[in-house]
């Protein structure tokens, strides 16, 4: 049983690195074309990459703090909320790290998630719902999900992830405002043909280049939560606890408040339950894989 | 190429080889020894906790004094050893004593009411859940340790530079199986 899970760890990894080599190559190729057209050249795509970056390190040190705020979490207490805060005590001592700070949200609708940059700064965070409804073999499995999250990485992974998509979405919106004020200077003196067909490319790399880095975000998401699912496995050794947790979390129905699409992909499941999972082309806007789909991996552990 | 060239290459490879071998052994054997007295640490918190339970116990069920002498040999055999290996079946011999305590326990169901020993129950089976995950990434590093002892070329060298593989904590699996059950 060990073995089949450490694989599976083993490939999650592997794949995601192929996503984001993928992912990076595909910022500077659209950085190039966009720079190109608009005759700037290569020093354009660095400026762009920069402020990106700028932006987001504030996100990156102070996320923790932001994202708490947002949710009006309150700290979770030894004597009140025992079982959340032991369990996540002892599963820090399986995945040796040190225990996360932990919060709890008043919202009867269940869900978890884990923010921070590094596992000496992590914070996991639960609502009352998940917390009241759950057994605590099942919190178990939701906890472990969470210290995944943390211990692999993944929180930091996104927010590198979340810097590249900005960049890319930054990119294009520069472009079409040089467009506009007529900043493709080069193009004059150039040969027109090669000219004119860069700048079609740039439009129409503009256009669906933001959307593509979107897609690749969450589709890196889709895989971090699998690979959270077998560590979780791993971890308390009992791959049913988070099954048997994540299908109470699927009939839940409740929507979650507190969660907005700059969050969303934190939860351990989709806080946004109204919306449409049958099809294959809604599938690729989710920041979640299918509950369903999770489950059954977890079962085949 | 000179031939001495290669000869001192080959030297100088083994030399740096040696030496992450035995420094990464070095940090292994220490990261078991820290996971080893984190057990230790639990097993106490697990011993501490039971002359309170003990006494809670008496005050409904006076008479059940096989029960409690069980329980405090136990808890005392477990203070007592001082190897892993001892520890581990104090340690077992613990858990099948609160066995028959917490099956004494159901006879009464005012104590299964007092306040008291239901929150000993829950920190008894916390203290449970913590030896088990304790011991979990202990027996996770060891595993790794004694596979780098034993591979090929390790186990050339790790003998002649002092470590040898290792004995587990061990844990029947059925012990883990039953505390969840009756505590849970």
């Amino acid at each position: 049983m060990a073995t089949s899970i450490t694989s599976q760890i083993r490939s999650n990894v592997t794949k995601t690195y192929v996503f984001m080599a993928g992912f990076v190559a595909f910022v500077i190729f659209a950085a190039y074309v966009m720079g190109n057209a608009l005759g700037y050249g290569n020093s354009w795509m660095f400026w762009a990459v920069v402020l990106s970056s700028v932006s987001s390190f504030a996100s990156y040190y102070w996320g923790d703090k932001i994202v708490l705020a947002m949710s009006g979490a309150r700290p979770a207490d030894r004597k009140r909320d025992f079982d959340f805060f032991t369990v996540a005590e002892n599963l820090a001592i399986a995945a040796n790290i040190p225990k996360p700070r932990l919060y709890i949200i008043e919202d009867t609708a269940m869900n978890a998630f884990a923010t921070g940059r590094d596992p000496q700064h992590a914070v996991v965070c639960a609502t009352t719902g998940l917390l009241t409804r759950l057994e605590r073999r099942e919190l178990e499995g939701v906890i472990a999900h969470e210290l995944s999250h943390i211990k692999n990485f993944d929180t930091r992974l996104m927010a590198v992830v979340a810097v590249l998509a900005g960049s890319i979405a930054f990119l294009a919106d520069m472009f079409m405002r040089s467009l506009w004020w007529g900043g493709h200077r080069r193009s004059r003196d150039d040969d027109r043909g090669l000219g004119q067909i860069l700048l079609l490319v740039g439009i129409v790399l503009a256009i669906i280049s933001p959307i593509i880095a979107t897609l690749i975000q969450l589709a890196v998401s889709r895989r971090r939560e699998y690979l959270a699912d077998a560590s979780a496995a791993y971890l308390t050794r009992y791959p049913e606890g988070l099954a048997k947790a994540l299908e109470k979390l699927g009939k839940d129905k409740e929507v979650l408040e507190a969660a907005t699409n700059a969050t969303a992909h934190l939860y351990v499941t989709n806080p946004f339950k109204g919306k449409n999972f049958g099809t294959w082309f809604a599938g690729l806007f989710n920041t979640h894989p299918p509950i369903g789909e999770r489950v059954k991996t977890l079962r085949a552990m | 190429m000179n031939p001495l060239f290669i000869a001192a290459g080959i030297v100088a490879l083994i030399v740096v080889y040696i030496w992450s071998l035995y420094n990464g052994l070095v940090r292994e054997s220490t990261e078991i020894d820290e996971a080893g007295a984190q057990i230790d640490v639990q097993l106490k918190r697990r011993a501490d906790l039971i002359p309170n339970l003990v006494e809670t116990v008496k005050g409904y069920a006076k008479h059940e004094k096989s029960v409690f002498a069980e329980v405090t040999k136990a808890r005392s055999a477990l203070m007592s050893a001082t190897s892993l290996p001892a520890k581990a079946k104090a340690d077992d011999m613990l858990t099948g004593a609160l066995k028959s305590l917490f099956a004494v326990a159901e006879a009464y169901p005012q104590l299964r009411a007092n306040e008291n020993f239901m929150q000993l129950q829950k920190e008894l089976s916390d203290t449970e859940d913590k030896i088990a995950y304790s011991r979990q990434y202990y027996n996770t590093q060891l595993m790794e340790f004694n596979l780098k002892v034993r591979t090929f070329p390790n186990n050339m060298f790790a003998d002649k530079l002092g470590f040898k593989e290792r004995q587990f904590f061990q844990a029947t699996e059925s012990e883990k199986k039953a505390t969840k059950v009756t505590f849970s």
